[in-house]
């Protein structure tokens, strides 16, 4: 980025005005987004963010950059079609469970195992917003809504299990009222080459509300949740002295100082370990929550992978037109 | 390559349709594409149709494990791969007895008699063996016993025996060439490149050809052979084409012409994968063949890809047309740039997937939520598949609307000699992406006051950032709008934008005659045997005339008028009258007779030639 572009907040601010909920977590995300962009070093022409349906979706026509609209569960295959057209942009995928663990599964495993340079933010509410209130695949067993009104049936996926089965290079977990941290965590996941996934632990004030306050409440925060950092121990709590360490096949919480623990028994994290176990133990854990960036293991991107090996056919190919294509082979003459 | 020994008479003809047939594992496609290959190049027209199971092995001996591959060719104009056939190669019973009714009386039958024994005999269901029962007195048959003759002439070799009969339709091959005084050289030049790295299976099958080449020379049960000479085509450099690869040349060249990347998003589907196939190969052009999880992804990575200014375009048949209907609509809405092709196979549901049929036309028209029309264009023949798809190119670059390409497995898997086109002379392509200019200026919406085409910004262009989206928008800004009255100015300016379209195409022609007793009109791959039927008639005397419709939404502008010329019309499709409700839809005063085919199958010249007798009466 040149000198003359320096951006602040107000640049990526669309003129439009903002339709959701008051009170809902997709402000603190959107603002986030709009700090984040200008520490990016990316040029506003050059952002694209493609969402899918749902009210999560609706985040495009904020962002005074180019954006999509498009329909549900597909922005996934979308981002893809733009970033293998111009792997200069930086491409951003918005969605929510509904429409990225639900209608669009598919799309959204399979852009995980490609590992193109993409950023994705999961909006996760656990709850079909939009519509008005059904479950999602993220809703509990037993969470009563529209269409569960005696208690859901159907177990909930947890989103970051799923991304690291499909191979997710890229994978944090942010609560949806941690504006700073989930700036921060904006301009990490487009530092990264491959594709973030970030998970939006995100309030629905009207069908949803309070369903993550356990963990994301100001009063438990600290207590409740491990923001892991990598190459620090994993250490939590108010008084910071609870961790967790590794017993048998199971993670662990202990105090410090008791039964004679001490910090450097503690976990030390390594988001960077290819082997994916421990991030899977990890993601699974619901005592502490964690969250931050929980695995960023870089590997060559498909893009990188597509252009390499179209330079290597380009030049050793005899063809550079369409008419030298046309004429090979076997072709015969008419007199 | 070598003059025969012993001269046998020869007898000049005009045209001869053969069919080679036997289980799907017996090389019968190789067999034709050599046949039909050597022929081109000696000069005749051609024209092909394979027709093969879905199955890609089933049971050795099946009924319907029967592959084939017809083949016209003539020193005449061939439009057709021909109806009734003047040679049938017989591999084994269950190819005899699914292929005899269309070998007329008389003719030669040339069969592996090693193939029938009991056991086949009893998997095609025949109660006693045709080669004995007298079931076959009305025709002549050649009965050579292939497989012993091709072990006998490739013992020594060292090869298993598994390669050994594997290379028994050559011998088949051999046999036709003598007898159609062809070349030998075309297919001995293709062993070399093909088995450069196994010179041994080169050597026995050019043997096992030559083989079969001499062994009919000699054989005493082939009088004579035939000639066909050379065809009065335009000058110039040809090669054989099929549809599919030329659907995927005329993208190439539409790309290159415009000066865009081509991206093609696409999952694999029958008879459309090889346009997939073909166009894999070309990174060396910068294409971007993409692969994706479903059809879904297929067309909304195109979408994508074009949203961010590559020409983008997406393959699929009729199931994957349904799949990605909501996709063809986003497109629509957001005025982008995107060609969506349809080989047409058998429906509905999965259908008949190797067979070809035109059931997909008000799918295509229609099969979308809400008022989303859209460019709907057909090829007619294997090699016209080139100017069509890059028609399409041309009308989605221009239009800024999605067009849908219809082709269909019979012009998709056939080939013709194509007279080869250079990219210097096909017509220019300005696409409206926008390159400069001044921002504050501009609108999303903004329109050309000729084509209504909006312009096309792409991410990167400083100044012009905007976001899109499925819900309805401004008419101006492209800002979502839930305005009345705006979103019934944008359904008719959508509508209208598509409409306009008639004012760059050209008018309808009608062939033969321009007015008369009966107008024939059709549409898509089924040109070829209606040129045939009309011409036929038409050199007979009667006051026929047909027209082809390539250009379906909208139709050329003159359509009625020619309509008007003539006392009754015939809408001819392989469907059950789409193309006809569509006509009659617009033409409330025009009466239309129909005929349809539903059979997987082309229609026969001469079924037609019948009914077209029938109407005029």
């Amino acid at each position: 980025m040149t000198e003359a572009t320096k951006y602040t907040f107000k640049d990526f601010a669309s003129d439009q005005e903002v339709r959701w909920c008051p009170g809902c977590d997709d402000y603190v995300i959107l603002r986030s987004m709009q700090k984040a962009l200008p520490e990016m070093g990316v040029k506003k022409e050059d952002v694209v963010f493609i969402s899918g349906i749902g009210c999560s979706s609706r985040f495009p026509y904020y962002i005074d950059s180019y954006g999509m609209h498009s329909i549900h569960g597909r922005a996934p295959a979308i981002a893809s079609g733009v970033k293998l057209a111009n792997p200069d942009l930086s491409v951003w995928v918005i969605t929510g469970d509904g429409d990225s663990l639900a209608i669009g599964g598919n799309h959204f495993i399979h852009v995980l195992r490609r590992n193109l340079d993409l950023n994705i933010i999961l909006f996760n509410n656990e709850i079909y917003g939009l519509t008005k209130g059904q479950f999602s695949p993220t809703s509990l067993i037993g969470q009563k809504t529209k269409t569960s009104p005696y208690g859901n049936t159907q177990p909930p996926f947890h989103p970051g299990e799923l991304a690291l089965g499909a191979q997710a290079r890229f994978f944090a977990r942010i609560g949806g009222n941690t504006p700073k941290e989930m700036t921060q965590l904006f301009i990490e996941a487009e530092k990264f080459k491959g594709t973030s996934l970030i998970e939006v632990l995100q309030n629905c004030v009207i069908f949803n509300d309070g369903c993550f306050t356990q963990y994301t409440d100001k009063a438990v925060r600290e207590d409740k949740q491990l923001h892991l950092e990598h190459g620090k121990p994993m250490i939590f709590g108010k008084e910071r002295d609870k961790g967790l360490v590794l017993n048998g096949l199971k993670l662990e919480v202990v105090t410090i100082g008791e039964n004679g623990v001490t910090e450097s028994d503690l976990l030390v994290h390594d988001a960077k370990e290819s082997d994916s176990t421990l991030h899977s133990m990890l993601v699974r854990l619901e005592y502490p929550l964690a969250t931050g960036i929980i695995r960023a293991v870089e590997e060559l991107t498909f893009e990188a992978r597509e252009e390499a090996l179209t330079n290597e056919v380009k030049a050793n190919s005899k063809f550079s037109k369409v008419d030298d294509l046309f004429l090979s082979g076997e072709t015969y003459e008419v007199e | 390559m070598t003059t025969a020994k012993i001269k046998k008479q020869q007898e000049i003809l005009e045209a001869v349709v053969i069919r080679f047939v036997g289980d799907s594992g017996d090389g019968m496609q190789l067999t034709g594409t050599q046949f039909s290959d050597t022929s081109a190049m000696f000069g005749n027209d051609i024209a092909t149709f394979p027709n093969y199971p879905a199955e890609i092995r089933a049971p050795q001996g099946s009924l319907y494990g029967v592959s084939g591959f017809q083949v016209h060719i003539g020193s005449i104009e061939i439009s057709t791969p021909g109806e009734d056939l003047d040679l049938l190669v017989c591999m084994n019973p269950a190819a005899l007895k699914t292929n005899l009714s269309a070998l007329k009386a008389g003719h030669t039958i040339i069969i592996d008699t090693d193939s029938f024994t009991k056991k086949n005999l009893e998997k095609a269901l025949y109660a006693s063996n045709p080669l004995e029962d007298g079931s076959l007195n009305n025709y002549r048959v050649i009965e050579v016993a292939m497989t012993s003759l091709t072990k006998e002439a490739l013992k020594d070799m060292g090869l298993d025996n598994k390669s050994i009969t594997r290379s028994k339709n050559m011998f088949a091959l051999g046999m036709v060439y003598w007898m159609y005084d062809r070349d030998m050289n075309h297919t001995l030049e293709f062993f070399e490149n093909k088995f450069k790295k196994n010179p041994l299976i080169a050597e026995a099958n050019s043997k096992v050809l030559k083989t079969g080449f001499y062994f009919a020379e000699t054989l005493e049960l082939i009088p004579n052979s035939f000639t066909i000479s050379p065809s009065k085509m335009p000058k110039g450099t040809y090669r054989i084409i099929n549809g599919n690869q030329a659907t995927a040349w005329g993208f190439l060249a539409a790309a290159e012409k415009s000066g865009l990347e081509l991206f093609l998003g696409s999952y694999p589907i029958t008879p459309a994968s090889d346009i997939l196939h073909e166009l894999v190969k070309h990174k060396h052009f910068g294409v971007k063949a993409f692969q994706a999880e479903d059809e879904i992804a297929g067309i909304t990575s195109s979408i994508g890809a074009s949203f961010a200014g590559d020409f983008a375009i997406t393959t699929t048949s009729g199931p994957g047309l349904a799949l990605k209907g909501e996709a063809v609509g986003l497109a629509m809405i957001l005025e982008l740039p995107l060609v969506i092709v349809n080989v047409q196979r058998g429906g509905p549901s999965t259908g008949l997937p190797t067979k070809t049929e035109q059931s997909d036309l008000l799918q295509a028209m229609y099969g979308r939520n809400g008022e989303s029309p859209l460019i709907v264009i057909a090829a007619s023949t294997p090699a016209d598949c080139f100017d069509w798809a890059y028609e399409a190119a041309r009308l989605t670059l221009e239009h800024m609307t999605p067009v849908l390409l219809l082709t269909d497995g019979y012009i998709a898997n056939g080939s013709e000699p194509w007279k080869i086109k250079s990219i210097n002379e096909m017509p220019p392509i300005k696409h409206k992406q926008i390159s400069g200019g001044d921002p504050e200026k501009w609108n999303v919406y903004d329109r050309d006051a000729v084509t209504l085409a909006r312009e096309w910004a792409i991410p990167g262009t400083k100044g012009f950032e905007h976001r899109v989206g499925g819900l309805e928008k401004d008419k101006t800004t492209g800002n979502v709008s839930y305005v009345p009255e705006n979103h019934e100015y944008m359904t008719h300016i959508r509508a209208e934008k598509v409409e306009r379209v008639q004012n760059s195409i050209p008018d309808l022609k009608s062939d033969f005659n321009d007015e008369g007793d009966l107008l024939v009109v059709g549409w898509g791959g089924t040109f070829g045997s209606l040129h045939s039927a009309t011409k036929q008639l038409s050199d007979e005397g009667l006051k026929i005339g047909h027209v082809h419709f390539n250009y379906i939404n909208p139709l050329p502008k003159n359509t009625e008028a020619i309509f008007s010329k003539f006392k009754k019309i015939v809408v001819c499709e392989l469907n059950n009258g789409q193309l006809a409700s569509i006509l009659r839809s617009k033409f409330n005063d025009i009466k239309f007779s129909q005929h349809n085919k539903m059979q997987g199958l082309p229609f026969g010249v001469s079924e037609l030639t019948e009914k077209f007798k029938t109407l005029i009466k």
